[in-house]
């Protein structure tokens, strides 16, 4: 674990049991699988992946929403699952998340006034009405939301999706985050707007150096958002490759990878035309229930060598500076 | 002989609210060639889905055609669609005119077996004999790249998200029509299922000699299967043209707009630039261009009235008093 | 929550958001009559308590709007005051009942885990048990002389019904994203079931808070049909036993003396189930009009 690294995560593992077939025999469904990985301080970390791939539940783990089913995660060195009360309230206080759908992450009975008080008056970082407002109009600035008394004591149903995000983000910011986890932020706004809510988030990682797990499924906005940083790309609850931003996108290392980069469909129509997309050897999915022995990957993968890859798990090897990939081809 | 096999002729359609009318689409001109891919393009509130499920008349009980005309040629005869009664909309639908709609995967009936849902599909629009219908349903479920035996007998929940949405393109051709109408075919589904999406759709277009409109707010679909693309703001079509023009050669600042906002992986890095501000209300519009609060190009004459499509090269259309200065944006 | 604001726009909004929806407002018109007459009536029209042998089970007329009864005493003013201690014990003991689902359930759902095992299996035993028997035999242990007593006993059987659906409302909203971020947030186990759960479930707490009162009005009429609750004032539950007693229904002229407090009752019964139409326009943000 390195020493600057704001949040860690030391041999992850995070299984469901469900209920299969009507006699109701259990089976376990292995969402994460030995997941270690070090964010530090300051930096922005991208996690790629499809669905299924439980880049949505490693947001959760770091946000102490759901519980590990074996290993630790780390929160500046220490535990969260071990820590004492004041150490955990700090904690909590430090890593907020930002959630995807901004018609479902705001209570629809409560004014954005509330929405936003209600945090800043539970941990006493305001005591009369008057501070409040005042903390709240400053908040909604942050996110553009100017003039902030056009805002303030709207419902969210009357606010834009945008709108919407927007102050989901400012009350992510409520109490002076350190670490914020934007889980699909901006997927589910119009193209147009996208835009506008990432340089917010831009914006908060130079003023305030906020760190970011920015998960998406989108590679092209990882590839803006995170230029300066690193890309994660996850495979069914496992890390396949990590490393740079740039070099991810140059010199894609995993077939994973290399399939997703070949697979996006650009707005380029040259470009895309063009594209020479990647034959996976198999078009299903794999179940997480039955997943596949050896490496995840293998049923799909084109580079499979037959006797290697379906008998053992490949572990992270660093080919290039910071750069690691999980995969036989490169042992 | 005339080579549009659809054209919509100065559509208007409204939607009613407590708060007043809205006016969805408004004054639609397009045509749709033989054979030919066009996408619609747009973001909330544009129109594009209303403009789509209009063609089919499956608009919501709220919303209704105001005026206009959305004519059908097919059967060396004209059809007025937008005047159809009710069983010849029975008759014209998914035979001559088929759709795939938004969000595929909550289309189906959770508790029936995808085969039911195919028969009672083909029986409610004229194909009774069961098994004709079987015959053609494993061969397009084929086609598309399913296992029939596995898919046919199974429940949708079954499925893959990706797996579905083959199905219902599967279900939508299997009476064979002339037009298919997909809304936002591969929004929520994961890249790589995307791809063999669009790779299907790619067959069709080639193999099957179908005419296609795709509705989405994705640029790179139409970047990826469109011949033509038009682009729709508040309720109007606000450029069309080729995939080249429109890609290479915007000359609306909203369609440039849209271009410059979407990032790309392939090329190098570049700054991207959001458009300001957020839709209009489309209950009370103001006069004048309707893309005016958010322009970046707005000079006096855009706020008086609504530009109109002009023909600037042949075969691409634009309504905007600018167009000229708007050169190659990118 | 802003409790303030929400009672003012409770009063003042609410007619137009009432009459969105017409069978509501016809409920609620029938209603707020029922209330009216019960609860300020008695000070207009009193009690007919003077006996008149010559004129019992007299038809209705000009001097008695529906006829007398086996006394000869006026129904309609017997109607008019029977209604107060009904309501009165129904709505406490509604009340006591949705009070203890809200906050078992709530705290069942939230919680999970063992808490909510323990809440759960308590329900389901009280909830196998038929609550009228049970009721029936209570009130030979316990003399029910006082109505606070009747309405204590039925609140505390009709719980577990409404806690078992609050629970599964519960279920279902916790899992919100908002209600996520909360727990983020750090905001509290009891401010997110109050603050953000409960306000997403007005509208049905208080229709439940009707169906509880509905429940108990049939609870207490019957038990006092019955003659399990000894005589205390006056109610339509009495008359309704003792016009059966005395044999009213073998009458032709006494038909408006049985009649008269089972279609008060049924009355009061089917405009309060109505009026939850209603509620849904007044206590869903989105609904309201000109904001």
């Amino acid at each position: 674990m390195e020493d600057n690294a704001i949040i860690s995560l030391d041999h992850v593992s995070k299984f469901f049991t469900v209920r299969s077939g009507i006699l109701g025999g259990k089976k376990v469904a292995q969402v994460i699988g030995n997941l270690s990985l070090s964010i530090k301080k300051g930096e922005v970390l991208c996690l790629v992946g499809e669905s299924g791939c439980g880049k949505t539940t490693t947001g959760k783990l770091i946000v102490g929403l759901v519980k590990p089913t074996s290993g630790r995660i780390l929160f500046e060195g220490q535990d969260i699952w071990n820590m004492d009360r004041e150490t955990f309230k700090t904690y909590r206080r430090s890593v907020q998340i930002i959630h995807q759908d901004p018609y479902s992450s705001l209570n629809p009975m409560h004014r954005v006034y509330n929405i936003l008080s209600a945090p800043l008056f539970r941990h006493k970082i305001v005591r009369t009405k008057s501070e409040a407002e005042k903390k709240v109009s400053e908040l909604l600035e942050k996110v553009d939301l100017t003039p902030p008394e056009d805002f303030i004591y709207k419902y969210p149903h009357q606010l834009s999706g945008g709108q919407r995000q927007r102050v989901v983000i400012a009350r992510s910011l409520t109490l002076d985050p350190k670490f914020i986890v934007a889980d699909e932020a901006v997927s589910m706004l119009d193209v147009s707007i996208r835009l506008s809510i990432i340089e917010i988030l831009r914006r908060l990682k130079s003023e305030v150096n906020v760190t970011f797990l920015f998960i998406t499924h989108d590679l092209a906005m990882a590839k803006y958002f995170g230029w300066e940083g690193r890309i994660a790309v996850m495979y069914l609850g496992r890390i396949v490759e990590i490393g740079p931003t740039p070099r991810i996108i140059d010199n894609p290392l995993h077939p994973y990878t290399k399939a997703l980069l070949m697979a996006i469909p650009e707005a380029d129509p040259e470009v895309t035309r063009n594209k020479k997309v990647m034959e996976l050897r198999s078009l299903d999915i794999p179940n997480l229930l039955n997943l596949p022995p050896g490496c995840t990957f293998n049923p799909r993968c084109p580079f499979w060598i037959e006797g290697v890859c379906e008998r053992k798990e490949p572990s992270l090897i660093e080919v290039e500076k910071d750069h690691y990939v999980s995969c036989h081809l490169f042992d | 002989m005339d080579n549009r096999i659809l054209s919509i002729e100065n559509l208007s359609i409204e939607y009613s609210n407590i708060r007043g009318k809205v006016k969805a689409v408004r004054n639609v001109r397009l045509d749709l060639y033989k054979g030919e891919s066009l996408a619609v393009i747009g973001e909330s509130g544009s129109g594009k889905t209303t403009l789509g499920t209009a063609i089919i008349r499956l608009l919501p009980s709220s919303g209704y055609i105001k005026e206009g005309k959305i004519i059908y040629r097919g059967n060396e005869k004209e059809y007025n669609i937008a005047q159809f009664n009710e069983s010849e909309l029975r008759q014209f639908r998914w035979k001559e005119i088929a759709m795939v709609f938004q969000s595929a995967l909550n289309s189906f009936n959770p508790v029936l077996k995808i085969w039911d849902q195919v028969l009672d599909t083909a029986k409610a629009h004229g194909l009774n004999n069961k098994s004709i219908v079987r015959e053609k349903a494993m061969d397009l479920l084929r086609f598309v790249q399913l296992d029939p035996e596995r898919v046919i007998n199974s429940y949708p929940h079954e499925l893959s998200g990706g797996m579905r949405q083959r199905v219902l393109i599967a279900l939508s051709l299997i009476l064979e029509p002339k037009i298919l109408i997909l809304d936002e075919p591969t929004t929520a589904l994961d890249i790589l299922t995307q791809r063999n999406i669009i790779e299907l759709l790619r067959i069709i277009k080639k193999d099957m000699g179908l005419s296609m409109i795709f509705i989405s707010h994705d640029l790179s679909l139409a970047a990826e299967l469109a011949d033509r693309v038009a682009t729709m703001y508040a309720g109007a079509i606000v450029e069309l043209g080729s995939v080249n023009d429109i890609f290479y050669h915007p000359r609306h600042p909203y369609t440039l707009g849209l271009i410059k906002a979407v990032p790309t992986v392939s090329s190098s890095f570049r700054e991207l630039y959001s458009i300001p501000g957020s839709p209009p209300d489309l209950i009370n519009l103001t006069p004048g261009c309707k893309f005016y609060p958010r322009c970046e190009y707005r000079t006096k004459g855009c706020e008086e009235a609504e530009p109109t499509l002009v023909e600037i090269t042949p075969g691409h259309f634009v309504a905007c008093l600018r167009e000229g200065d708007i050169a190659d944006g990118r | 929550m802003n409790w303030k604001h929400l009672l003012k726009s409770i009063f003042i909004e609410p007619l137009i958001l009432i009459s969105r929806d017409r069978a509501g407002l016809i409920g609620f018109i029938i209603l707020l009559s029922i209330l009216l007459m019960s609860f300020i009536g008695p000070y207009f029209i009193k009690l007919d308590t003077i006996v008149k042998l010559d004129q019992i089970y007299q038809f209705p007329s000009r001097a008695h709007i529906l006829g007398t009864d086996n006394q000869g005493r006026d129904i309609f003013s017997q109607i008019v005051n029977g209604g107060k201690d009904v309501i009165v014990v129904a709505f406490l003991a509604g009340l006591i009942s949705t009070l203890i689902a809200v906050s078992l359930g709530a705290l069942s759902a939230y919680a999970g885990g063992f808490t909510d095992t323990v809440i759960m299996f308590i329900t389901e035993i009280i909830l196998t048990i038929p609550q009228f028997p049970l009721l029936a035999v209570l009130s030979a242990f316990i003399r029910l002389t006082n109505p606070t007593m009747l309405a204590l006993i039925i609140g505390f059987l009709g719980w577990p019904a409404l806690a078992r659906a609050i629970r599964a409302q519960v279920l279902s909203i916790r899992e919100r994203d908002y209600i996520e971020a909360a727990r983020v947030l750090d905001l509290g186990r009891w401010h997110i079931i109050f603050s953000e759960i409960l306000p997403n479930m007005l509208s049905y707490i208080v229709i439940s808070l009707i169906m509880a009162m509905t429940g108990a009005v049939y609870s207490q009429v019957g038990l006092i049909i019955l003659g399990l609750v000894p005589f205390y004032g006056h109610n339509w539950g009495l008359m309704i036993q003792l016009a059966w007693t005395r044999g009213a229904i073998f009458y032709k002229g006494s038909i408006f003396y049985i009649l008269s407090p089972i279609i008060a009752i049924a009355l009061f019964q089917w405009s309060a189930v109505t009026f939850t139409r209603s509620l849904e326009g007044i206590f869903n943000p989105r609904l309201r009009i000109g904001e």
